[in-house]
């Protein structure tokens, strides 16, 4: 019974996130506006955590297996990827260190300057 | 043969025995580039490749996999509840940091297609690569982009994300794990997500945040970064 109810409010949100996807002209996906509306009625205490933790922490639990069968799809895209594979390669390394460098610098500094403060 | 582009398992089953090959082999070497997720993309491109099956064939099961990502990006909320004392002590500096990190994203996009002399259709089509799958489509599209291309450089930077988020918050000295979360989540989105899960609750609630955060972020700032190339 619990694993049933807890299945079923995760997927009443995944279908309200939908529902906002589809009403709301903004280029929100609806798993942003479920996360946003789970996280609303978590703090509201409206939804108990007890009524979707083991379930939603099992989902969590084995996320990478999901993206395997969209990075498998790759393979379709190789005809686009070839003419500019060395561009976009180097591009798309370097932009992936220096953007996690860079945001993990500075958000590391800005918790330091906060305490600081104190 | 004939059986498997009937099957409804095939695509499936052969996800999940390549990730656990993939699981074992880094339990093996212990080195962060022998990633579950790469070994296991690699194995099941190999695999159909080798055996003629196509991609349609391996998706009609394989696609109830990437189903479940949309129910499951909804239960990041679950660890962010329970970190969410630590987000309200730290909020401007998690706002901050994570606005530092789209502008760094975009502005280095812009040096590099600038260095490589890249033309604006190429420009715009990169521009979303550290966000989302969906929100970045969304962006490439608005500009002009080429979105087959924007969800191909999303993918292998969510990859890349996963595979390097380790030994970038090592040489870089990011020991606060609510920094790590947010630089993991705001540079490789859901996939490097599921790899700061991993390495604690603190950096992946955080870097679940970032999805969001940094997406959100990314619409707001692209239509000025298009502007610039």
């Amino acid at each position: 019974m619990k694993y049933i109810k807890q299945i079923t409010v995760i997927m009443l949100i995944s279908f309200a996130g939908e529902g906002l996807h589809a009403l709301l002209p903004l280029p929100v996906p609806a798993s942003i506006y479920g996360l946003v509306l789970m996280l609303a009625l978590l703090i509201s205490g409206i939804l108990p955590l007890s009524k979707v933790e083991e379930t939603a922490d099992f989902l969590v639990s084995i996320m990478p297996v999901m993206f395997i069968p969209a990075a498998v799809g790759l393979l379709g895209a190789w005809g686009i990827l070839r003419p500019v594979l060395l561009p976009v390669g180097v591009i798309t390394a370097a932009v992936t260190v220096i953007v996690m460098a860079v945001t993990g610098g500075l958000t590391q500094l800005f918790i330091k300057m906060k305490k600081g403060d104190r | 043969m004939e059986f498997i582009s009937l099957s409804s398992f095939f695509g499936v089953a052969l996800s999940l025995c390549a990730y656990i090959i993939g699981l074992f082999v880094q339990s093996r070497t212990k080195k962060s580039i022998c990633n579950p997720l790469l070994i296991a993309i690699v194995l099941t491109m190999a695999f159909l490749l080798a055996s003629g099956i196509s991609y349609e064939d391996y998706n009609i099961s394989a696609k109830y996999l990437s189903y479940l990502l949309t129910p499951t990006t909804i239960c990041l909320a679950v660890p962010l509840y329970r970190k969410l004392e630590l987000l309200k002590r730290n909020f401007a500096a998690i706002i901050g940091g994570i606005t530092s990190g789209v502008i760094a994203s975009m502005g280095s996009v812009w040096l590099l297609c600038t260095l490589f002399g890249l033309d604006h259709t190429m420009y715009v089509t990169l521009l979303p690569k550290s966000i989302t799958t969906a929100i970045g489509m969304g962006v490439s599209e608005e500009l002009g982009g080429i979105v087959n291309l924007t969800v191909a450089v999303i993918i292998l930077t969510g990859v890349l994300g996963s595979i390097i988020a380790p030994a970038v918050v090592k040489i870089f000295r990011i020991t606060d794990p609510v920094a790590a979360g947010i630089a993991i989540g705001t540079a490789s989105h859901a996939i490097g997500t599921s790899k700061a899960m991993e390495m604690g609750e603190t950096e992946g609630a955080m870097s679940s945040l970032s999805i969001a955060v940094s997406g959100l972020i990314t619409v707001i700032f692209a239509s000025f970064f298009a502007g610039l190339l």
